[in-house]
């Protein structure tokens, strides 16, 4: 008994001492949400060491587990960055604060072409601030397949039986289908819905594994021939295995914007506003960027970048695959009920 | 024929053991993987224990997670232990009123407890390091009240009593008579109760304040884009340093007597 | 003093920090989306595709609680014939494992069992043909009984090793053989442990859902994976709170009635 008793006073000990070595605390704090690993953890510490402005980070995986904590009202946060599709549910429900984008420094790194694409849920560009975005596409293995893929067929057509990774998320596999099946990724219309179930039900069998965080991997090891993904995961695919190839099918696809909202509760609209600067800052973004490899909506790190990736048509989008993306607005209440319930019946056929 | 059946027993015992540490091994195995991607090796290296001591986050949240382990662990053992020597003395209803409740924790999924104690802390408390603490405190006491309440019904009372009539007042009867004997089960209590807090996610994830990450919840942050292998080298000498203190702390108390045996073989 | 005003921090504490969160749960279990009091979240266990999956949940848990009855009971013997000096040692080297991160060891499992992964692997090396494990519900079961076979285990040891050896020698003497010390003496003593094991692997094995994520793909649908939907995808959390409450009351009555007997004077500790 006694030796226990020392053993955890010496663990305890030795846990205290880790703990003295503290800094200066800083006076304001900022608490910040996003995705997990979607920042460099430096640009937060640099920013803290230039402004004195201490961050409070907090991390979630999806949109939906972020508002969740969000809308639980636990913390109050002041700054959000999520997919369109949530920040537009917010803004909607008042949980935006306006945020003068003009007289920031560096906001003008933002292209004018995303402004735009940001109108789609934030008309007047008050709220949202682009941060990454992308699209979604199929990441293949060129060694697995025939023929080049162009069409989101070959997920349905039965040809790849028990060889294809699909998203374990309702939107991104609904929106897909929809557009498979030619119709607007945005459709309230239940029939459209259901059509895009049946065939998602049909197309069960062949599919090996919803997966969200491991799609990547799975391809890249070699377990499935392809996957749908993000256009910044297929990058990173291709790192790893020069087989991959990644691309937005002819029927178009979904384009996505993450972006940065102040909300409601923030007090500190200057502080708040500093960071967003801060994060269009060129060394800023570049860095956020080369620890992501998602496309950058900065217009001054795209200018300075590496010939082959901004060719790489998973970190650079072209202009041919964006004009067949729509942006995802869909954010009407029984739609996506409607959703959820398609998807439970999805899983439990 | 014995010794087939002796060896055959070693053989499934082996098998259990290597079904428990298989995914161990791979983890130990991938700490050592010159590649960012899990599923591709690059070759050996131990950069990743270089670059993890350079990792303020990842420190940081094993600082965090030993304070909310062992922090946790030690305030559920007293409490529970206290707790389950009032049970005990408590009348049948009320014990087994108190009992069922103690088993609700266990019985909840977690992302219920995790939900209830957020909204319930939201009404007073701000979510930070203080509202984790509160919550693992919260379902670790089961976990010593079941390890003690056993010990606690075979203690054996007549060498309590017998102290108690050759002069020892109750504080010292208890101290030098029944905590040796349920000390097992207290000890037993603490390790469970840090194991659990240690290894949760769920509960942790709705109770914790921002800034506030342990490694469980760092460890799901990176789930999207890829589990850093720095996280991989900190668990392989997380398990290495406990499987040492251990394997020395099994060596030395092997030689010497604790009261705990004494007692044991008195019996 | 009385002893058991000892409890009382722990009652206080019961009170705080499990009833009355509790209470809010269930609170919002009756009641919908615009606070009006409704049977329809605790019924909706009831609903085709939440019945199903709670079938289905309830298939799995039992085949995973007698999986690792079948693998522990034997282990715990075999543990108990090596008569070891320090049996914390061994105790100790069940836990271990899960001193490494949850998640962390069943994406370690995703890679054994994966299609190009280590089983394979090693299959290949001695000429057997690959298994296609991953994304199964067979994956799903070698993941749960992996997380909780040590909680099958310990409590098992634990009872066996507390018989009195004296006993099992009285049973000798009188002449019972091994088989018969088995039935009349070992096992009957080792059922506390026993019960102990399966509450500690059934409960959680209903209500889990992040093994069903990693290694059954996210095809095969538990009720914990309905009730996390619920609650963080589709941000229902009356519906939601009402499933877990129902969940709770019938894994409850599901419980009293098959051990019957009051789990706490006979159950052995886990440790």
């Amino acid at each position: 008994m006694k030796k226990n008793v020392y053993a955890a006073g010496l663990l305890l000990a030795g846990i205290f001492l880790l703990g003295g070595c503290g800094k200066k605390e800083p006076e304001e704090y900022l608490t910040v949400f996003n995705y997990g690993e979607y920042m460099d953890p430096e640009v937060l510490e640099q920013f803290t060491e230039e402004t004195g402005i201490g961050i409070k980070y907090e991390e979630a995986l999806t949109p939906e587990e972020l508002y969740a904590k969000y809308s639980s009202g636990a913390i109050s946060y002041d700054l959000v960055c999520s997919a369109d599709y949530m920040i537009q549910r917010m803004i909607q429900e008042g949980e935006a604060q306006k945020v003068d984008f003009s007289s920031m420094e560096y906001a003008g790194n933002i292209g004018d072409r995303f402004w735009e694409f940001s109108q789609a849920f934030d008309p007047q560009n008050e709220y949202a601030l682009p941060y990454f975005y992308g699209t979604i596409g199929i990441l293949y293995d060129t060694t697995k397949v025939d023929a080049p893929i162009d069409s989101w067929g070959v997920l349905f057509n039965g040809s790849y039986k028990n060889d294809i990774i699909m998203q374990n998320s309702q939107r991104d596999t609904f929106m897909i289908t929809l557009k498979y099946l030619g119709y607007s990724l945005n459709t309230s219309d239940e029939g459209e819905l259901r059509e895009a179930l049946d065939l998602l039900i049909r197309q069960k069998p062949d599919v090996q594994a919803y997966l969200v965080d491991e799609a990547r991997d799975e391809v890249v090891a070699g377990n499935a021939a392809m996957a749908v993904v993000y256009s910044g995961e297929a990058y990173l695919g291709h790192e790893y295995n020069e087989n991959l190839a990644y691309v937005v099918p002819k029927e178009g696809s979904n384009v996505w914007i993450d972006s940065w909202i102040v909300t409601r509760k923030c007090e500190n609209l200057e502080a708040a506003s500093k960071f967003l600067d801060f994060l269009c800052r060129e060394d800023i973004a570049t860095k956020n960027f080369e620890y992501i490899y998602y496309s950058t909506p900065n217009e001054a790190v795209i200018a300075n970048m590496d010939e082959e990736l901004r060719n790489d048509p998973a970190i650079t989008p072209t202009e041919e695959d964006m004009e067949n993306c729509e942006v995802c607005t869909q954010t009407d209440e029984d739609v996506v009920n409607l959703y959820n319930e398609l998807w439970k019946e999805l899983k439990a056929d | 024929m014995v010794r087939l059946k002796n060896a055959f027993m070693k053989c499934y015992l082996a098998f259990i053991m290597l079904f428990l540490y298989a995914p161990i091994l791979v983890l130990i195995v991938l700490s050592f993987n010159d590649s960012r991607s899990r599923v591709t090796w690059g070759g050996f290296t131990l950069r990743w224990y270089a670059t993890l001591f350079s990792n303020r986050q990842i420190l940081e949240a094993l600082k965090t997670t030993l304070f909310l382990g062992l922090g946790s662990a030690a305030a559920a053992t007293l409490i529970g232990t206290l707790g389950a020597v009032g049970i005990q003395a408590m009348r049948k209803r009320g014990y087994q009123v108190v009992m069922s409740v103690t088993n609700i924790p266990i019985l909840n999924a977690d992302i219920v407890t995790g939900i209830a104690l957020m909204l319930w802390f939201v009404r007073f408390i701000p979510l930070g390091f203080t509202s984790v603490m509160l919550a693992h405190i919260t379902f670790n006491i089961p976990y010593v009240i079941l390890s003690v309440m056993p010990k606690l019904k075979s203690l054996n009372l007549s060498i309590y009593e017998a102290a108690r009539d050759l002069g020892a007042g109750s504080v010292y009867a208890f101290f030098h008579i029944v905590l040796p004997q349920i000390g097992s089960g207290i000890l037993a209590g603490f390790f469970m109760a840090l194991t659990m807090s240690m290894d949760d996610f769920v509960i942790t994830y709705f109770t914790k304040g921002a800034g506030v990450n342990t490694l469980s919840t760092m460890i799901y942050g990176e789930i999207r884009k890829g589990i850093k292998p720095e996280m991989y080298a900190l668990s392989t000498l997380l398990f290495g340093v406990i499987f040492v203190i251990l394997l020395l702390f099994n060596l030395l108390s092997g030689k010497g007597k604790s009261t705990e045996d004494m007692i044991e073989r008195s019996r | 003093m009385k002893r058991k005003y000892l409890s009382t921090p722990y009652i206080i504490w019961v009170i705080g920090f499990t009833i009355l969160p509790l209470v809010t749960i269930a609170a919002s279990a009756f009641t919908d989306n615009d606070d009006a009091f409704t049977w329809g979240n605790i019924l909706a266990i009831l609903e085709p595709i939440n019945r199903q999956a709670l079938l289905f949940s309830l298939a799995i848990a039992f085949g995973c609680t007698l999986i690792c009855i079948l693998l522990a009971y034997p282990a715990a013997l075999v543990l108990k014939s090596f008569r070891l000096k320090r049996k914390g040692f061994t105790i100790f080297l069940l836990v271990l494992p899960m001193w490494m991160n949850f998640i962390l060891r069943i994406l370690a499992w995703q890679m054994i069992l994966s299609k190009n992964g280590i089983l394979n692997f090693l299959l290949g090396k001695v000429g057997i043909a690959p298994l296609a494990l991953s994304n199964t519900w067979i994956a799903l079961m070698i993941g749960m009984v992996y997380d909780f076979l040590p909680y099958m285990i310990l409590p098992i040891f634990n009872a066996i090793s507390d018989i009195d050896e004296d006993l099992i020698e009285a049973a000798r003497d009188l002449g019972a053989d091994s088989g018969t010390v088995f039935r009349k003496v070992i096992f009957p003593l080792s059922m506390p442990g026993m019960l102990s094991g399966i509450v500690m692997v059934f409960v959680p094995a209903m209500t889990s859902f992040v093994i069903a994520d990693i290694l059954g793909g996210g095809k095969l649908q538990l009720i914990g994976n309905i009730i996390e939907q619920e609650f963080v995808k589709s941000m229902n959390w009356h519906l939601g709170a009402g499933l877990s409450i129902s969940l709770m009351l019938l894994v409850i009555v599901g419980l009293a009635f098959t051990l019957r007997n009051d789990m706490e004077e006979r159950g052995t500790t886990i440790w």
